[in-house]
């Protein structure tokens, strides 16, 4: 289970912690040489009792339910297996040829991407310019703005969600009333869900405002890495300011640039709650992304197995961006 | 006035010049950023007959704690709050037990699957919900585990192990081997020198992953709302959804509500931000 946006999201944690900033610098330590001692020393059973708690525990609520998963994906299981517990029939690969030939999953994929390719782009190239802002601040405005930026981050991804749906509601929303100041009355009462795209702008506002803060604090963090020996010398030996960024600052922040992007892009790819919540928990078909598809299958239609089966594609599209994340990690050292 | 003295004098105001233009940029920023959590704390506290009109106001006529009242009064507001108590402390007191050992193994040992398993931890973090949501629906249906706290506690507990334990691992490699080394020369047991030095020094590191841990299952919304169908055991952000019937939205009781719920994040958020920032540049994840 991955994340949302906010420092929740779903069960799991990865949020936009500091984690990921661990590249950040690439610190040496000798833990390594001591492990190794260590090794030869002691026949190691202790390591791995140590260690049994969480591996089962991870068995039994990810590895197990992700082979399930799979296991489900190749079988048809309906309401009646859920509650009968009768043995799931085996379908082989129907549920993919279904999903595959329905032009619906095509559209849902094709909008998936879309608004994971907009969200991030968006995300990514705020948080940068703020992250670079940051620098240029006199104390207390950088304090103000490191202030805005924790208020945003800490609030929950159902309080977020119910602000954004007040704010743009469309009679009591505080977007209309702004609006109809500048166009005219008749704006009142606008409902932007009404057409997909407008609501999917509201959407975007609600996860990039989610997501600027994560990628701020970490980028800055980054760029407080940066000498700035080198950056003074860049420019007395006559760098443009752009000069220098390209030259100087760039290099230094862009391995841990790069993992923040391709955390976002996996994110935003499984964006659920956003949308779930603003649509008042029934997203009509015209909003389904891969995420709520797979569960409108499995829970409205009870269609477990047609359900699984888009997860488990949803997995397979998200494993190259995963592995292009680790090999980053792998390179940065920070799998040692 | 000589050219030699007005150049400095010129080249100053123009600096500043140019910080303020960025600094009004930030305090810009800053201000749309903080913009929805203000609206929420300032809704939560307008009374009603403003929330309910055509035309918002960015300024409140008058403060009113009636929201909150009609909050409070809404059913099932106190088994929510005891609902969420319950699931998020358990599964962050049992998933911080067990991120410990887990972390103190890879932290400080080298072992065959050391780094695999490191790998399935990042991993399994990218999954998306969906993925898991339905076997585990499915599972804990056969094992009569839906609309029971344990049900839920279990996937939170193990939802926030990969990053505690990742996390932790981050301070357990911090703590020089030679302390632990010395205690046990010194006549302390392996668990003694773990109870006497480690723990006192990891204990900083363990309230941050607590914290952590303790605001995702305190936000996690979708798993409660799939699992726990019985309102009376609704954690509070599926009781939020209460304040949305067929009638509509009782906007102000849902921001009165939220303001509650969001309160104890920010100001855990709060007190964790300085070890957010050491995590940082420390890099907490190193091993």
């Amino acid at each position: 289970m991955t994340a949302d946006t906010k420092a929740a999201g779903p069960p799991v944690p990865v949020p936009r912690d500091p984690e990921v900033t661990g590249g950040v610098q690439p610190l040496k330590d000798d833990t390594g040489l001591r492990g190794q001692k260590k090794k030869r020393k002691k026949g190691e059973l202790l390591p791995y009792l140590l260690i049994l708690p969480a591996i089962v525990a991870i068995a039994a609520v990810y590895l197990y339910p992700l082979s399930k998963t799979v296991i489900m994906s190749f079988q048809d299981m309906g309401r009646r297996e859920l509650w009968t517990g009768e043995p799931a029939p085996w379908v082989g690969l129907e549920q993919f040829t279904n999903i595959l030939g329905d032009p619906d999953f095509w559209w849902v994929t094709f909008r998936t991407v879309v608004f994971m390719a907009i969200c991030v782009t968006l995300t990514m190239a705020i948080g940068l310019l703020v992250a670079l802002l940051m620098r240029r601040l006199t104390t207390w405005v950088r304090l103000a703005l490191t202030f805005a930026l924790i208020a945003a981050w800490s609030m929950p991804l159902m309080v977020a969600a119910s602000i954004f749906r007040f704010m743009a509601d469309s009679d009591y929303g505080l977007i209309n009333t702004l609006i109809a100041k500048v166009v005219g009355e008749d704006w009142l009462g606008h409902n932007w869900y009404l057409d997909p795209i407008q609501g999917f702008g509201i959407i975007t506002l609600l996860v990039v405002w989610g997501a600027v803060p994560f990628v701020v604090v970490t980028l800055y963090a980054a760029l407080t890495q940066v000498p700035k020996e080198l950056e003074e010398a860049a420019s007395l030996d006559g760098a443009s300011g752009y000069g220098v960024y390209k030259y100087v600052t760039w290099p230094v922040i862009k391995p841990v640039f790069t993992m923040v992007a391709t955390l976002s892009v996996i994110w935003d790819f499984n964006v659920f709650g956003q949308i779930w919540l603003l649509r008042g928990n029934k997203p009509e078909p015209e909003y389904e992304t891969l995420g709520l598809y797979s569960y409108s299958k499995a829970f409205e239609s009870t269609s477990f197995s047609q359900g699984t089966a888009i997860a488990l594609i949803t997995v397979l599209l998200l494993s190259g961006v995963a592995v292009y994340y680790l090999r980053q990690l792998m390179k940065t050292g920070e799998v040692e | 006035m000589s050219s030699t003295t007005q150049t400095p004098q010129e080249l100053r105001p123009d600096r500043k010049k140019s910080r303020l233009g960025f600094d009004v940029l930030g305090l810009g920023i800053a201000l749309v950023m903080i913009f929805p959590v203000y609206w929420l704390v300032i809704s939560a506290l307008r009374p009603n007959h403003e929330i309910r009109s055509y035309d918002q106001t960015l300024w409140p006529s008058s403060i009113t704690f009636d929201n909150f009242v009609r909050a409070a009064q809404q059913p099932n507001f106190g088994t929510a709050i005891q609902s969420s108590l319950i699931v998020s402390i358990t599964a962050v007191v049992g998933g911080m037990v067990i991120a410990t050992l887990a972390a103190l193994a890879i932290g400080r040992f080298r072992f065959f699957g050391r780094k695999p398993l490191l790998l399935i931890m990042i991993l399994v973090q990218m999954l998306p919900p969906t993925a898991m949501l339905i076997p585990i629906y499915a599972q804990l249906n056969a094992m009569g585990g839906i609309d029971e706290y344990w049900g839920l506690i279990v996937v939170y507990l193990v939802s926030t192990l990969p990053f505690a334990t990742i996390m932790i691992r981050g301070f357990v490699v911090n703590i020089p081997v030679e302390l632990e080394e010395s205690a046990m020369v010194d006549g302390c047991t392996r668990f003694g020198a773990f109870r006497r030095v480690i723990f006192p020094l990891l204990a900083p590191g363990l309230a941050a992953a607590s914290i952590f841990a303790l605001v995702n299952a305190w936000n996690e919304y979708l798993f409660a709302y799939i699992l726990i169908n019985d309102n009376s055991k609704y954690t509070l952000n599926v009781w939020l959804m209460t304040f949305t019937t067929e009638r509509g939205t009782d906007y102000g009781a849902l921001m009165a509500a939220s303001t509650m719920i969001a309160i104890p994040v920010v100001v855990f958020f709060m007190i964790i931000q300085k070890k957010m920032a050491a995590g940082l540049t420390s890099g907490a994840v190193k091993g």
